[in-house]
């Protein structure tokens, strides 16, 4: 670690509140080593230390909430995202891990929506092996935008967040808490972005679905393409609640993101979806836990990747049934479309069931275009290229209608789109 | 101006390094109905296959040209622009892409207008007696046998190729289905001209579109031709008489 990761830094550190444990997790930052494929946690993952220890020697950490020219410039991103709802409850700007500004419809407010700054705020468990990362972000986040609902309110309009990371070279640490309150329903749409030659994003999320609630979360991630991410998302489900968790990736140059999801309450559901999509030399990493502590709980995953040009996915997932997990049914299915003979993909399901009275399923997919698929639609007369594009967006529908937002899903599916364009435009260019 | 037909000539294929057919000749002209009918195995899908271009299905001798364009250098989806439409025995799905999706990337690349489009696969749909809902489902996702052969062919009657090559069209539909698909077509031969090639192992289908020419593939050759009643014969002794010398 370079010296502006000290824990000396934290004395002058204006933006960053003087809570407990900052100093210890900077120390421990210095001298815990970077994840390697020895681990089980990180085997699949193509990363050296050497490209961790370049990127991180390069970094600082963000130490001052962002200056107000900075804020104002940022606005664009928000307003760029606002203009695709209709009508939305709050919204949240974060640039560079601060919260830079809160936006709550009074009347929303009126019904119980809160959104509070909670600079003091860790994770309410810690990780039982920190990692470096979680680590830096203990020490450097300026701390959480923990977004409730209260009472028994169906929140019907989203809380949209938009996740910008601008100042080069730095690290940042957003940090969003969601809570759907008992019988309550929320819903909540992030958006992320970063300038070019950022640096590091460690985002953590929480979710936290109270007894009887519907917790609806999307994240549509569309970074630079040398931005690198490494995430977390936390999720507990409480009894007879409902969580919809949707990931959309397409940025960045590396992302990671471990998901750790928990049935907490007996008649617990969880749909977790993601949608992602690399080319040029993007890797999409997810490491996904489906935890299921409780009687009937129900969790089905469903992740599904494209793979272009020289660009990977990994895709590593655990079920895991406790003994007090009777009557569970989980499901986890991923499938990767790999569109060149250079990108790659790794796709390792696993389950751990401690009790047997479950029902549980995984599967796993790594395929090129389907030939049949192709030779029907070339059979009615649809070029090759059109013929592709319309198998690969098909391919995300099942993601897509799963989505919990409507306006995340317009997003994606542009997204989608943008992807397939470029990709006919290069094949226009060599042909 | 070359003369108006589908015609196969001297056509050999093989499969997997596996000779087919060898030597197949056909000629169908607009407005006709041609049945090529043979015991499983003679190669009747091959040949299918071939006319298309499917991958793995290689033309090795003779020549396929519609209307006097020879569409064997040709790849598949410009062999379907050319005015053929090949009914398939087993429909693939497609998860996530629509019936009108598709035919709207088709017609763009013809530049034909896609004005109307909806309103002719509604139309069509009623005039199969194919439910309107089954218009939004995702190719083929989720439907039946019959169901999947009724959107073959409402797929045939808004394409409106010039010649149409059904592979197995009966088989999964029922005797209604079988009835309502086949006037469908056979309206198509009087009020488009349209040129039929149907692949058949039974008579069932020939009893309601009636072929012009009826002709055996056998031993991946045209073992005979006739009008009508040879697939009344057939009905009636089978492919014996046809089998290939030393087979069982």
């Amino acid at each position: 670690m370079n010296e502006r990761f000290s824990p000396d830094v934290l004395d002058s550190a204006a933006g960053l509140s003087a809570r407990s444990g900052r100093a210890d997790a900077a120390a421990a930052a210095v001298t815990t080593g970077l994840p390697t494929t020895e681990t089980e946690e990180w085997r699949y993952s193509p990363i050296s230390d050497s490209d961790f220890v370049e990127l991180l020697n390069g970094l600082s950490p963000v130490l001052a909430a962002p200056s107000a020219d900075a804020v104002e410039r940022a606005e664009q991103y928000r307003q760029t995202v606002l203009e695709r709802f209709e009508s939305i409850a709050a919204s949240v700007l974060i640039l560079d891990g601060y919260v830079v500004d809160v936006d709550v419809d009074p009347g929303w407010a009126a019904k119980g929506l809160k959104l509070e700054v909670d600079q003091d705020r860790w994770l309410a468990a810690e990780p039982s092996e920190p990692t470096k990362f979680d680590q830096l972000h203990q020490a450097f986040s300026p701390g959480a935008i923990v977004i409730q609902s209260s009472g028994q309110v169906a929140i019907t309009d989203p809380v949209v967040v938009v996740t910008h990371h601008e100042s080069p070279s730095t690290l940042s640490c957003p940090h969003l808490v969601v809570e759907a309150s008992e019988a309550g329903e929320l819903t909540v749409v992030e958006h992320q972005t970063s300038a070019a030659g950022a640096g590091l994003q460690l985002p953590i999320t929480e979710l936290v679905a109270g007894k009887a609630s519907r917790l609806r979360y999307t994240v549509v991630q569309e970074n630079s393409e040398d931005h690198v991410q490494i995430g977390r998302q936390l999720s507990s489900v409480d009894g007879q609640a409902s969580l919809t968790s949707g990931v959309a990736a397409f940025g960045g140059r590396y992302l990671r993101l471990r998901t750790d999801s928990r049935l907490i309450g007996r008649g617990a559901n969880a749909s977790l979806i993601a949608a992602y999509y690399g080319d040029g030399d993007q890797i999409h990493d997810f490491r996904t836990f489906q935890h299921h502590e409780a009687r009937d709980t129900r969790s089905d995953l469903l992740f599904k990747g494209t793979q272009d040009d020289r660009s990977g996915s990994i895709y590593t997932g655990l079920i895991h049934i406790h003994p007090d997990g009777a009557g569970t049914n989980a499901f986890q299915t991923n499938r990767n479309v790999k569109l060149s003979d250079e990108a790659w993909a790794w796709s390792v399901p696993n389950l751990e069931i401690e009790n047997n009275e479950v029902h549980c399923s995984h599967a796993s997919t790594v395929s090129p275009v389907d030939d049949d698929q192709r030779f029907y639609l070339h059979a009615r007369g649809v070029p090759p290229t059109a013929a592709d594009r319309l198998i690969v967006a098909g391919f995300y529908d099942e993601v897509l209608t799963r989505l919990p937002s409507e306006a995340a899903r317009q997003r994606v599916q542009e997204l989608i789109n943008t992807k397939l364009d470029r990709r006919i435009g290069n094949q226009a260019d060599e042909a | 101006m070359s003369e108006q037909s589908l015609k196969i000539s001297g056509l050999a294929a093989s499969v997997a390094g596996n000779q087919i057919l060898s030597g197949v000749d056909l000629e169908v002209r607009p407005g006709e109905v041609h049945a090529v009918m043979g015991p499983n195995g003679a190669g009747k899908s091959t040949l299918s296959h071939v006319i298309m271009g499917k991958p793995g299905y290689e033309a090795t001798a003779g020549s396929v040209t519609v209307d006097g364009v020879d569409i064997l250098s040709l790849p598949t989806w410009q062999r379907a622009q050319t005015g053929l439409f090949l009914a398939m025995q087993y429909p693939t799905e497609v998860p996530g892409v629509s019936l009108d999706d598709m035919l709207s990337n088709s017609f763009n690349a013809s530049g034909r207008s896609t004005d109307g489009l909806s309103d002719a696969l509604a139309s069509e749909a009623d005039r199969l007696a194919f439910g309107r809902e089954f218009l939004e489902r995702p190719l083929n996702v989720d439907m039946s046998g019959g169901e999947r052969k009724r959107n073959e062919t409402l797929q045939l009657t808004v394409l409106k190729p010039k010649y149409a090559i059904l592979d197995e069209l009966d088989s999964g539909l029922d005797i209604d289905a079988l009835r309502v698909v086949s006037r469908r077509v056979e309206a198509a031969t009087n009020e488009d001209q349209l040129g039929v090639l149907v692949i058949t192992h039974y008579n069932r289908l020939l009893s309601e579109l009636k072929p012009d020419r009826v002709h055996v593939l056998a031993g991946g050759r045209i073992a005979a031709s006739g009008g009508p009643e040879l697939a009344l014969e057939l009905e009636a002794s089978g492919y014996a008489d046809y089998a290939e010398p030393g087979a069982a």
